[in-house]
């Protein structure tokens, strides 16, 4: 019965919630052994938020959640439902909102999102708390157009608190920017990965030994334009 | 006097004492256990903030923490430092117990008490017998279990499962789940096995019998010498191997106290007794001589 009973709880949080936790958690399964259950950030959060997560869901039991799509954080600078926890389950560390980490902000469709077709929608960076931090947008050429300017939602994984704001205001029938916990949302660089670019930054030289610039082999009073002109006279 | 059948539990007590005497602890019982539920169900229903939480964790008025020990406990072997608000809610908790008796959280706050209560009602008036028999000991198991998977999964893996906190929740925090449990609940202990959750099975319970142990608020057996061997109070006990000890024990120079941990302190032995043999008392009232003398002041 206990072996089931491990598998059992093994298996729920395994299952990575689509569902959110309040602020304050850092990591799921540490969350698992500390929140006795009891409710009293559900009931601190002033703007009903939170839920206790019953057998239909499929979230640890009676453990607390909120669904972005349908509310979601408001980021109370007092953050109650922290204080609320007399566990400190939700970790009492977390004195600014904009701290808290309830997961991350995935463009998850591209083909779906109004502004990657190029419309100015722009809202999930609009009623972004942290607006041009959290969320950015970044012009790109429009090829379909040839002549206009996409401007592409980036979210910021330094700044998102995931609160689910942007979620909760894509205009679309189903959301194409959602909020994820963090083990599906954030790829992970193998640790012995190094970018060439910052390490020479760090280093405040090449690490390596430095290209040859390149000759071509053209006949006299020639040269090779780069920025798109090609082959041109040489006027030196 | 003859043992009665078992729904006639209590009858004679009521032609003694009267209905209400006969009754008084269990409707005090019954009283007390749904002033709990009202208290932490004003809040969510009317807006009215006396109780918040629930019965792991709850806090009173804004100042009063309390916190159930046994799923700190559970927490703290899981690996998850504990908090000052919730230790001091423990604190509160077991010392409370530890002076009103350990396991009257079952029969006097729990709330799945009504439902196995009601199960055993129907036993005996229906005359379901048998069923599936489990060692009293495997509640003492199952807590040792549910101690071990918090420390192999590092989570509170009990709280997945367990009715008591299941139902408590569902009924303050909304959820027909609860529903489900007390129905299973009341099912398992009518045709599975006789007082099979609450008195052969509930961790909970095992954790509150051993705080019991030490506990101070005892049932005694002080008339015992009254006793005309009717059998209702072993009838109508939810541990009944606690009283034999304390009744029958005189002549073993055993005390009148009712010493056992797994008295639940629910007083439904007082009531159904027409000799008024038992009676609240402490566990130093246990001295046989102390009795015997006691007695003979009285004497005329």
């Amino acid at each position: 019965m206990g072996l089931g009973l491990g598998f059992y709880s093994r298996q729920t949080h395994s299952l990575a919630p689509i569902a959110l936790r309040p602020p304050g958690v850092k990591n799921e399964n540490d969350f698992l052994g500390a929140c006795i259950r009891c409710g009293l950030c559900v009931r601190d959060c002033p703007y009903d938020i939170l839920k206790l997560s019953t057998f239909a869901e499929d979230i640890p039991l009676g453990t607390p959640y909120f669904n972005a799509r349908k509310i979601p954080c408001e980021m109370c600078e007092d953050i109650p439902c922290v204080k609320a926890c007399p566990a400190n389950a939700l970790d009492k560390e977390l004195t600014n909102i904009d701290d808290a980490r309830m997961g991350l902000a995935v463009i998850v469709d591209q083909e779906t999102c109004l502004n990657y077709q190029g419309l100015r929608c722009d809202v999930c960076h609009r009623v972004c708390p942290l607006i041009n931090k959290a969320i950015t947008l970044e012009p790109r050429h429009n090829q379909r157009t040839g002549k206009h300017t996409l401007f592409i939602p980036i979210v910021h994984s330094e700044s998102c608190t995931g609160c689910g704001k942007c979620e909760r205001a894509c205009v679309l029938e189903e959301a194409a920017i959602k909020i994820l916990p963090f083990k599906l949302a954030k790829g992970e660089l193998g640790h012995h990965y190094r970018l060439g670019w910052e390490e020479k930054e760090k280093a405040g030289k090449s690490l390596v030994t430095p290209d040859f610039e390149h000759k071509y082999n053209l006949p006299e009073g020639l040269k090779y334009e780069h920025e798109g002109q090609g082959l041109m006279k040489d006027s030196r | 006097m003859a043992a009665s059948l078992p729904e006639h539990a209590g009858k004679a007590a009521v032609l003694e004492k009267g209905w209400w005497l006969a009754h008084q602890w269990l409707l005090l019982r019954r009283f007390t256990q749904l002033s709990i539920l009202v208290l932490f169900l004003v809040g969510p229903l009317f807006g009215f903030w006396i109780v918040k939480g629930n019965l792991t964790s709850s806090l009173t008025l804004d100042v009063l923490p309390l916190t159930d020990p046994y799923i700190l406990l559970q927490s703290f072997i899981a690996g998850h430092e504990i908090a000052s608000t919730a230790f001091i809610g423990a604190l509160i908790v077991t010392v409370f117990y530890l002076l009103v008796g350990g396991r009257v959280f079952c029969s006097w706050v729990c709330p799945i008490n009504m439902v196995t209560d009601a199960a055993d009602w129907f036993r005996r008036r229906f005359h379901i017998k048998g069923g599936a028999r489990f060692s009293d000991k495997t509640r003492y198991w199952i807590l040792l279990m549910t101690l071990l998977v918090a420390a192999v999964t590092t989570t509170i893996a009990w709280e997945l499962v367990n009715p008591v906190s299941i139902v408590h929740r569902g009924i303050i925090f909304g959820s027909g789940f609860a529903a489900i449990v007390i129905v299973s609940i009341f099912l398992f202990d009518l045709l599975i096995s006789r007082k099979g959750w609450c008195g052969h099975l509930c961790p909970v319970g095992a954790f509150y019998s051993l705080l019991g142990h030490f506990s101070f608020t005892r049932i005694s057996a002080s008339n015992r010498e009254q006793c005309d061997d009717c059998m209702d109070c072993f009838m109508v006990c939810p541990e009944e191997q606690v009283i034999k000890p304390a009744l029958k024990g005189a002549s073993k120079g055993i005390g009148p106290i009712i010493m056992d941990m797994n008295c639940n302190n629910c007083g439904r032995c007082i009531d159904v007794c027409a000799k008024n043999v038992f009676t609240y008392s402490t566990r130093f009232n246990n001295s046989t001589l102390l009795n015997v003398a006691n007695k003979k002041e009285v004497a005329p």
